[in-house]
């Protein structure tokens, strides 16, 4: 392992590992433990393929109730348990801890009720995110939150990270589509959150459930919203000489009042490696390509290219072409889908970032990231969401060479902080995990954090639920609750007017 | 009896009394304007935490979609200043002064964020929680922090900025407010039914719900109810049912015809132009045939397709003898599309 530290696994917990195997055979009986070194195999590492551990221990539930049993167990004897989806987590979110219990929830595979009347569909979590639409489709509805692993990845790992997609511009994140979950505290407690209707009552922990990373709890029930497939989809295609007209462009489709399906944007080197991969004709000589594609009525879809031609034009687009069948424009789509196998095939490895930008930065941000490169001694590839400033950049390394994984690490931090520096965040989608939790300083300070983990301590006041996650330092929680004044020490003794 | 109020006009003030109400388990009413302060059960503090001069816009950039402002900004500056640039606050927060008896336009940011507004269009844009991006807030501990970004798209952290929205100022204290802004459609149109019954209702509702109409709106009012809306030549004593399209001119023509097509079972489609539809919508939108009423009024949110039960189980009077009194079949709104982005 290179680069992030994980916390120093419980000697005490690895002398008893027996005792912890043969509590979880009693619990889920038949091929639901794994203990075997080659058969966990498989689960030592997620999607941040970078970083490998064994867990203590794999389980796989399969009910509600054997999700309770074997959190109460690890509660009451301090055994730490990492949930686990598809394992496509990009953050590490994913990654076992020697200590730790690893939970899959990939046999909680069932759809439980599609109900159209309240465009609503109940799953079980282990359900992947095409699973969902595959079981509606039949009557034109869809699931709108699309990450590109959605073929994969499980709409509990969904919540667990609040995914996003192409769509998510018009249609929101995961967290806009989720209405009601169920969920198991790492005491075992089955709780309900949300439902079918809008309004929760009390305060709105589905928010706070989502995004969370699997650190407040496991969940085993996932209601989503469904919505009707648009009438129709068309995409224009636009190169342009430029990022910056590439920008502006994007700019000013939205101050047009357009709010487009999906935006997406490539950048020279990952216009290269895409055309390279799968020839969906991409213009190679364009410093930025745009990907727009409107959906919804057919007179409304016409309308709309016909704006976004005109601002194309505006912004100095040198190469416009607008899809012309259903075929074309999956063609337009084929290579910023393969972006990432693509870059696969020009690089041994790749690390894919995620943060974050106000969209007017993206000129500096791009030609910050080409100096880096340059420092970094490292080629890096562009991909990104332009509607929301969403940006992938794919570091391109050999894991071989020496040092590399290293540098390819450094670089990315180094674009993380510049993100940050311009006003954006260090995670758009992928989640922080392992990846980015020694970074969360240069956003968050000491008292911000601090808030957080009181949430975390509500939850999981002995930090067993996927520690060395998220937080750069777990403070103990018995610390965060105390009052740093003292009755007659403060700035207004008497009552204060300002 | 409230005894003192107090006006912070920074954060740091703010901090700075919420550490010494903490550290004197003081209890702290928390205002704005004070226009919601009728809702739920009186508070009886012996201090007032008053954030109305912690107000004005900080940044406003239309071409991102953000807008950061103090707590206490009033709705109406911010809406004013969004509209100027052809924007709204698309989850259409509702304006509770008719209702409560307030004065209409009332109503800061925070008390916005702290009640989690939302309007007719929450089907489809879901409400104030799907729309706010990062906040910077006292915690009741007397530590200033921020959470969340200015940015679309973010999942650093816990999201605490919707947690803490519609927490009624029960958490946290917020001082900055970060909102995700939406372009303003150009046009709309309603598509009006008249004279149904409430089943034949929920039916042609639950039907241009699950088409591809887009329907950015859907209400049900029965009989009488649409006169009290008080909108000039919307005066029609029967029921009416109101679906509302919204978007770029063709589009709202075409997706009107094909709406009015599915749902011919129903009768004949009435159009109702931009301005009526606008009009009607903000009167719905603010509960205003129930203004004034000494009844109590209750929003009851289910599941669409339990709307009919539930609507009929409200109408019986409750068992126990003491008489539930309810403005009752007030007005039905199609509530739970999906929330939006
Ligand atoms: C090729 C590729 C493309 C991708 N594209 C996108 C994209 O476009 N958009 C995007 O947002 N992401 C994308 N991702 C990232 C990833 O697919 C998402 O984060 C996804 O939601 C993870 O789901 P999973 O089931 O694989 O979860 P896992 O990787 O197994 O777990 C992720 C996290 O969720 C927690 N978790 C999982 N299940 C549960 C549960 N039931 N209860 C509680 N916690 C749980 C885990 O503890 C972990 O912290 C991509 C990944 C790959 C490999």
């Amino acid at each position: 392992m290179v680069g992030i530290a994980m916390p120093a696994p419980d000697r005490h917990v690895l002398e008893r590992r027996d005792n912890i195997v043969a509590a979880l055979k009693a619990i889920v009986p038949g091929e639901g433990v794994i203990d075997a070194l080659t058969e966990m195999r498989p689960y030592e590492t997620d999607a941040l393929t970078a970083y490998r551990q064994m867990p203590l221990v794999v389980v796989l539930p399969e009910t509600v109730d054997q999700v309770s049993r074997i959190l109460r167990y690890c509660y009451e004897n301090d055994v730490k348990v990492v949930p686990r989806g598809a394992g496509t987590s990009l953050s590490g979110g994913a990654l076992p801890l020697a200590d730790g219990v690893l939970m899959s929830m990939m046999k909680f595979n069932r759809i439980l009720d599609v109900d159209f009347p309240n465009r609503a569909v109940i799953a079980q979590p282990g359900v992947t995110n095409l699973g969902i639409t595959r079981a509606v489709e039949h009557e034109g509805f869809y699931y709108a939150p699309d990450p590109s692993s959605q073929i994969a990845c499980s709409i509990g790992g969904n919540i667990a990270e609040n995914s996003g997609g192409v769509h998510c511009l018009k249609y929101g994140l995961t967290t806009n589509n989720v209405l009601g979950l169920e969920m198991v505290l790492i005491t075992g407690e089955v709780i309900r959150l949300g439902g079918k209707h809008m309004e929760a009552e009390g305060y709105d922990l589905l928010a706070l459930m989502t995004g969370s990373e699997g650190l407040l709890g496991v969940v085993t029930e996932v209601t989503v919203r469904i919505l009707q497939k648009p009438e129709t989809a068309r995409a224009a295609l636009v190169g342009f000489p430029t990022s910056e007209d590439g920008g502006r462009c994007v700019a000013d489709i939205i101050a047009a009042g357009i709010i487009p399906g999906g935006m997406e944007m490539m950048d020279g080197p990952a216009i290269q490696a895409a055309e390279d991969y799968v020839n969906a004709g991409y213009p190679r000589d364009a410093e930025a390509l745009l990907i727009v594609e409107l959906d919804g009525p057919e007179a409304e879809v016409d309308f709309l290219l016909a704006r976004v031609e005109e601002i194309a034009r505006a912004n100095r687009a040198g190469y416009l072409r607008v899809s012309t069948s259903e075929e074309e424009r999956l063609v337009f789509w084929a290579g910023r889908k393969s972006a990432f196998p693509a870059v696969g095939r020009i690089s041994p490895d790749y690390l894919c970032m995620d943060g974050t930008i106000p969209r007017r930065e993206l000129p500096r941000v791009l030609a910050g990231m080409r100096e880096l490169s340059v420092k970094h001694g490292l080629r890096c590839a562009n991909v990104f969401h332009a509607g929301d400033g969403n940006l992938h950049p794919l570091i391109l390394y050999d894991a071989n060479k020496p040092g590399e994984l290293e540098a390819a690490e450094a670089f990315g931090a180094d674009i993380l902080r510049l993100c940050v520096a311009v006003g954006g965040v260090l995670t758009g989608e992928h989640g922080v995990g392992i990846e980015k939790r020694d970074l969360m300083p240069e956003m968050f300070s000491e008292d911000d954090l601090k808030q957080q983990q009181r949430v975390k301590c509500a939850f999981d006041d002995k930090h067993l639920l996927n520690p060395g996650k998220v937080f750069p330092v777990l403070h103990r929680c018995a610390d965060l609750g105390m009052m740093h004044v003292h009755k007659g020490q403060l700035a207004f003794p008497d009552i204060p007017r300002f | 009896m409230t005894h003192s109020a107090l006006t912070p006009t920074t954060a740091e003030e703010t901090r700075d009394f919420l550490a010494y109400a903490a550290a004197e388990e003081l209890p702290v009413e928390i205002l704005g304007q004070g226009s919601k302060r009728a809702l739920g059960r009186p508070v009886q503090t012996a201090h007032v935490l008053d954030l109305s001069r912690l107000s004005g816009v900080e940044v406003y950039e239309p071409a991102e979609l953000v807008l950061t402002a103090k707590a206490g900004t009033p709705m109406a500056e911010i809406e004013a200043l969004v509209a100027g640039a052809g924007q709204e606050l698309s989850f259409e927060p509702m304006d509770f002064g008719p209702l409560l008896g307030e004065a209409a336009g009332k109503g800061t940011l925070g008390g916005l964020i702290g009640t989690n507004l939302a309007g007719p269009r929450r089907i489809k844009a879901g409400a104030a929680r799907d729309h706010i991006l990062g906040l910077d807030a006292v915690s009741g501990h007397g530590e200033i922090f921020r959470s969340g970004g200015r940015v679309v798209k973010n999942v650093t952290g816990y999201d605490l900025p919707r947690a803490l929205t519609g927490a009624y100022g029960t958490l946290a204290v917020s001082t900055l407010i970060t909102l995700k802004v939406n372009p303003r459609a150009e046009t709309s149109a309603s598509l009006a039914l008249n004279g149904l019954s409430d089943a034949a209702a929920v039916a042609a509702m639950c039907a241009a719900m699950g088409s591809s109409a887009e329907v950015s709106a859907a209400a049900h009012l029965p009989e009488g109810i649409c006169q009290r809306l008080g909108v000039a030549g919307e005066d029609r004593p029967g029921p009416v049912t109101l679906l509302r399209l919204e978007g770029f001119g063709p589009s709202v023509e075409y997706r009107f015809a094909n709406l009015a097509r599915r749902l011919a079972e129903f009768g004949p489609a009435e159009r109702i132009g931009d301005a009526a539809s606008k009009a009607l919508w903000q009167a719905v939108r603010d509960v205003i045939p129930f203004a004034g009423s000494r009844n109590p009024v209750w929003r009851v949110s289910v599941p669409p397709g339990l709307r009919c039960r539930t609507d009929a189980a409200l109408a019986q009077p409750h068992a126990g003898g003491r008489l539930l009194r309810l403005e009752r079949r007030a007005v039905v709104a199609a509530d739970a599309g999906r929330r939006g982005a």
